[in-house]
């Protein structure tokens, strides 16, 4: 009981401290593919400590639900990266919120970095939260066909249950599970505003979804709203790789060594990834805003698809 | 039959629909001939395959006659063809392209209720294969269908073809005579298009079928 | 004995009505009113909640009243004292609400008396247990609404929307009426326990289904039935709008779950397929033309649309494995079904009291000329909130437990053999889903809109706080919505006995799983802990607030807004309604409503406005309604005819028509 507790602790707590790394990770391989020596790989480190150290400058018309939002973003996403598996699977607490509910989650955050972007009353908040909502409204339905397809394979939407099922030797190569993890790399892709679908590093507004919403924010505010969106990134990446990349994961009965081993696989394979989205993102450019529901539609479809193959025959 | 055999026979077939549905969300000229190779390649590994665990040897002439003429051939002449003619790059869609894909979803549905419903009693392998072989043929005609660009629909036309093959080679024990004819008429169909594609770039200045169709109704 | 209870509450509602008519427009009308129908509507709420744990008598009460060799049978059953809990709650909440609301009405004597009739008709309808009393509770239910709709008919709106609302009702009731006459036969047996004894061969059956389908799905807002809704539950006052998207709809279910669960017997499987398509597009309609509207009352009215087709989905899903005979899954389907019946009452209800003070405060429903009501109204707007983000099905509150449940019943579907099901299904499961993301997406922008941003006009500058009661019963409803979402296991126990008289078993308790999570199938398969989930943010949020101004920096400071440094005072510069639903307007609406934007720019120098046009065409109106309105006005104009005839040709006709009764007389044997 107590090892289950420190370890779903050290979960929460190695996840908060990793996502930064990533995302410095990822924006260093960007600069460096670009022929730039890029910002140092601790430098969102530094921008947090940076941002909460400031004061918060709140328009004049601000409302409490303003101040009180990046609180609630933050807790959400925490909670919800929490509960996927990173180095070790069957979490103390993963039977309290399944994929759907995780999914839901950052869905609430979403829903309330959405009213954040409308609560100064200017129009660049409207752009963001509008354009978010669209995104929104065609990222989840393909998420949710993509948990479909997992727990129709796997048995359970439980994660853990899922990730072990997935790391043992009953799954095959399933045509499903291939085009539902195309639909996941693309709706991660959407979900944490990455190109093509938004500019994590723009100050356009014609090319803004995600900053438009937090434009207004700044100091201990920002850097929670900052921290959360590392987390989302975080969050999505353990997904691919606790479900389709599952070797490595320590087992819930592990013992130290083996622990360790899980986390230095996990490390690896966040560098992994990493490099693949920094090259994604630097090979292509990002999309006009009215191709994104193309690109999300084609998603939609392609989970829709994998859902209905599992419907029709147990082989597919 | 069962086990990595199969699961990898399915993926290759899984793959293919795929790339259809690739192709049918492309509405630049170029990127749809790269689709087409890609198309093709993956034909060609899944008859390889095929030949693999069928031990048929013959199919892996298949394959290769797939992977030499269809995926780099054929793109390699439409592309010369496409530069010597001038045609704008870009394809107009007849519906967007979200429809599309909706469409292309319902004729999966389709050809999964047809094939196994019609095949209740066949081997679970090839029937599933041949699902998802009509699934190619019906999303070759919709490529077809939905294409304003004449170098459009006769990629969608050949595409259609490669389904064929899929479910020729997933019903065990197709003759290579079959194949050569299949693959020889096709060869003569697409000269014969290129040709009047020539011909009616010289007389009309454009191979869009919505500027062509104007002129029908001239001779009166 | 509940339901003798039950009959004494309701007889005082009816009793209410001409006390009304009595008091008028007198100062105190409105409390002495509103207030003994919200102890009389608790009390029935309270004797019902009775009824459905345990305490319900089997056998019912025969009133000498309507039809003279059949009487007037009501009775108690576990799915009645279900609704009646729900129509109770939803009573009771609204008269509360009135006590506030009620004092701004100018004309309380046309809305006084039959509010209480209203309510005693849901009660009626609920009670019955033959097919008189229920048809007759029906049209009293909706000639009461009725006159309720058209209570302010100094607008033309209100007018047609009541007409409309006239004609659709009576449509409803004529293809109930036919389908109680399929069901009790040439023998005229109205009683629903001879209706259940009897077994209708399967074509009969299938003509019922569909008859109940349009008759109670036309009350509920089922698309294409729904052209009514929107009309009629904005047009009328605040409170009796919750009481007609919160309550009445749900009775229309009720009724469908009545006649298609308990009195048609076994199910066919094809049934549960027109059930699936027709709620998997209600949902998905219903929301996207809610992203068309700019009046807050029709957006609401419009998402009770969306909410309707996730209730029918449901039930279709749960007709599908009763069919098969897979009883368990069918239950965990129609506890998913009810369980959404009760949370949408609950927000709904919210929202409309929302939606009705802001009406009040500002004199105005169009959210373009809303905006900043959060600092005018801080306490609506948290309530208001709380409905959002419940609508929204966002955990921990009521709305995702409802929707976690019905996608767990969707995975439990594969089971089913039928080729059409297993098409259908996932479909609908993606429809499902892509109504609640498109939700989320409507209540950022009724929320957002109406109470976020800079006040639009100066009726929204200057709006004032609501009165007490009202926040009073928005609260309560807050707060129920937060219970249902974080002990969700003991509502779950409490459909136990519905599920059970309806479809033979129930879900697995609830009470017992450790920590008060819920395990609808088996602990290996699925779980949700609302409290968790809820402690787990809770605990974070305050955790990093903590930390943060503990340890960081807690100075705030105010400034202009930055807008990337081009401010602009005017606060017509922030997006509207209109704009802030145009993305998904041009990805959705281009096909489904042909949705244009026009723009039309000045030549160079001229000194006009450009302008931008949104055209949005309501295709089911244009293309189901307004042909059938045009045919019988071809059909009215001929048949006018008959007006001007001479009276020899009258007596023809008569003649002719004795002749034709006669033959048949003679040939039908």
């Amino acid at each position: 009981m107590i090892r289950d507790l420190a370890l779903q602790g050290s979960e929460m707590l190695l996840v908060l401290l990793l996502s930064p790394l990533l995302t410095g990770f990822v924006r260093k391989v960007k600069a460096r593919l670009l022929r730039r020596q890029g910002p140092p790989l601790l430098q969102p480190y530094r921008d947090l400590a940076r941002l909460l150290r400031k004061d918060v400058v709140l328009a004049q018309n601000a409302s409490w639900l303003f101040r009180a939002i990046p609180y609630i973003v933050f807790a959400c996403t925490w909670v919800a990266a929490s509960l996927v598996p990173t180095f070790s699977g069957g979490l103390l607490f993963s039977w309290s919120a399944d994929l759907i509910a995780i999914i839901a989650l950052i869905g609430s955050a979403r829903f309330f970095q959405a009213l954040a972007g409308l609560d100064v009353g200017t129009a660049f908040g409207g752009i963001g939260s509008s354009r978010e909502v669209m995104i929104a409204s065609l990222a989840e339905p393909a998420m949710l066909m993509i948990v479909f397809t997992l727990a129709l394979i796997a048995g359970s939407t439980q994660l853990s249950t899922m990730a072990a099922f997935m790391s043992s030797s009953e799954v095959g190569l399933r045509v499903s599970l291939g085009l539902g993890l195309i639909a996941l790399v693309m709706v991660a892709i959407a979900e944490n505003a990455r190109i093509p679908v938004d500019n994590p590093a723009t100050h356009l507004e014609l090319t803004m979804v995600h900053e438009a919403m937090v434009l207004e924010y700044s100091g201990r505010h920002l850097a929670l709203i900052e921290l959360s969106s590392f987390l989302k990134l975080l969050l999505y990446v353990s997904l691919i790789g606790c479900l389709f990349v599952p070797w490595g994961t320590a087992t819930p009965d592990a013992d130290a060594r083996e622990l360790l081993f899980g986390a230095g696989f996990y490390v690896g394979k966040l560098a992994v990834a990493g490099f693949l989205l920094a090259v994604f993102e630097t090979s292509i450019a990002k999309m006009r805003v009215f191709r994104v529901p193309e690109f999300l539609g084609a998603a939609l479809m392609l989970a829709l698809l994998a859902t209905l193959l599992r419907f029709v025959s147990g082989s597919f | 039959m069962h086990g990595l055999q199969f699961d990898v026979a399915h993926l290759l077939a899984g793959s293919l629909v795929l790339v259809s549905f690739v192709m049918l969300y492309q509405d630049r000229l170029y990127a749809l001939l790269n689709v087409y190779a890609l198309h093709a390649l993956v034909l060609a590994l899944s008859v390889a395959w095929q030949a693999f665990i069928q031990q048929a040897p013959h199919l892996y002439v298949t394959a290769a006659i797939a992977l030499v003429f269809k995926a780099i051939v054929i793109p390699v002449v439409l592309h010369r063809i496409i530069v010597k003619l001038g045609i704008h790059r870009e394809i107009e869609t007849v519906v967007s392209v979200g429809l599309t894909m909706l469409g292309g979803i319902a004729l999966v549905a389709l050809s999964m209720v047809v094939m196994l419903r019609v095949t209740a009693g066949a081997d679970p392998l090839a029937r599933e294969d041949l699902a998802f072989a009509l699934s190619v043929v019906l999303m070759g005609l919709l490529v077809m269908v939905t294409r304003r660009n004449a170098v459009g629909q006769v990629v969608g036309f050949m595409s259609l073809e490669n389904g064929l093959v899929l479910a020729a080679t997933g019903a065990k024990g197709m003759p290579l005579v079959v194949e050569i004819s299949v693959a020889f008429s096709v060869l003569i169909a697409f000269i014969v298009i290129g040709i009047f594609l020539f011909r009616i770039r010289e007389r009309f200045d454009t191979v869009d079928m919505q500027a062509l169709d104007r002129f029908r109704g001239e001779r009166r | 004995m509940t339901v003798v209870y039950a009959l004494y509450g309701v007889a005082a509602l009816l009793a209410l009505a001409p006390i009304a008519v009595f008091l008028g427009a007198a100062p105190r009308a409105s409390s002495i009113i509103y207030g003994a129908c919200l102890i009389i509507a608790s009390g029935l709420g309270a004797n019902a909640l009775l009824a459905l744990f345990g305490h319900a008598d089997a056998s019912g009460v025969t009133l000498p009243l309507g039809l003279p060799w059949l009487g007037s049978h009501l009775r108690i059953d576990p799915l009645a004292a279900f609704f009646l809990v729900v129509v109770n709650l939803g009573g009771a909440m609204a008269s509360l609400f009135a006590l506030g609301y009620g004092r701004h009405e100018e004309t309380p004597q046309r809305v006084l008396p039959f509010y209480p009739a209203y309510l005693a008709g849901m009660n009626l309808v609920v009670l019955s247990a033959d097919a008189f009393t229920f048809l007759v509770s029906w049209e009293f239910m909706s000639l009461t609404s009725w006159a309720l709709v058209i209570a302010h008919h100094r607008d033309r709106e209100n007018l047609r929307a009541g007409y409309v609302y006239l004609l659709m009702a009576s449509f409803g009731t004529l293809a109930l009426l036919l389908a109680f006459g399929l069901l009790a036969g040439s023998n005229g047996n109205y009683a629903f326990d001879s209706i259940r004894a009897a077994h209708p061969s399967a074509g009969l059956a299938a003509l019922v289904l569909i008859l109940v389908l349009v008759g109670t799905g036309s009350k509920a807002g089922v698309v294409p039935l729904h052209a009514w809704l929107p009309l009629a539950h904005p047009a009328a006052p605040s409170h009796v709008s919750a009481l007609m998207s919160g309550v009445m709809t749900k009775v229309a279910v009720y009724g469908f779950i009545r006649i298609v669960f308990d009195l048609l017997g076994a199910p066919d499987w094809w049934w549960s397929i027109l059930v699936l398509a027709v709620g998997g597009i209600t949902a998905v309609m219903g929301v996207l033309y809610a992203l068309m509207q700019n009046d807050l009352k029709r957006v609401l009215a419009y998402s009770t649309i969306e909410n309707i087709g996730i209730i029918f989905a449901a039930l279709g899903l749960a007709l599908a494995f009763k069919a098969e005979g897979l009883f368990l899954a069918a239950a965990l389907a129609l506890t998913a079904g009810l369980f959404h019946v009760f949370n949408h009452s609950l927000f709904k209800s919210l929202l409309f009291f929302g939606a009705g003070a802001v009406l009040n405060a500002t004199g105005e429903r169009d959210m373009d000329h809303l905006g900043g009501l959060i600092h005018r109204m801080p306490k609506t707007a948290f309530v208001f909130l709380v409905g959002c983000a419940a609508i929204s099905a966002l955990p921990p509150l009521n709305g995702f437990v409802s929707e976690w449940l019905t996608f767990q019943a969707i995975l439990l579907s594969p089971q089913l053999p039928s080729w059409g099901l297993k098409l259908m299904i996932p479909t609908v499961g993606a429809l499902l889903a892509l109504s609640a993301a498109l939700a989320g997406a409507c209540f950022v922008r009724a929320f957002g809109i109406s109470f976020l941003g800079r006040p639009r006009t100066p009726a929204a500058a200057s709006a004032h706080e609501t009165d007490g009661l009202s926040l009073a019963a928005m609260f309560v409803l807050a707060v129920l919505c937060l219970i249902a979402g974080i002990v969700p296991g003991f509502f779950i126990d409490a459909l136990a006995p519905v599920t059970q008289a309806v479809i033979g078993v129930n879900m697995p308790h609830q009470a017992g799983v450790q920590w008060l999570s819920i395990v609808p199938i088996a602990e290996s398969r699925s779980s949700y802990n609302g409290l968790l989930v809820f402690v787990f943010v809770f605990l974070s949020g305050s955790i990093g607030a903590f930390a943060i101004h503990r340890f960081a920096s807690d100075k705030s400071r105010r400034g202009p807004a930055w807008d990337c440094g081009y401010p602009d005072p005017s606060s017509i510069t922030q997006y509207t309604a209109s704009s802030f639903a145009q993305p998904i307007r041009r990805v959705f609406g281009t096909t489904v409503f042909r949705a244009r934007e026009i723009g039309e720019m000045p030549p160079p120098g001229g000194m006009g406005p450009a302008r931008l046009t949104v055209q949005v065409h309501d295709l089911i109106w244009e293309g189901l309604y307004v042909p059938i309105a045009d045919l019988v006005g071809i059909a009215a104009e001929r048949l006018n005819v008959l007006q001007f005839l001479t009276i020899r040709r009258y007596l023809s006709l008569v003649f002719a028509a004795l002749i034709l009764l006669l033959l048949v007389l003679a040939i039908w044997q």
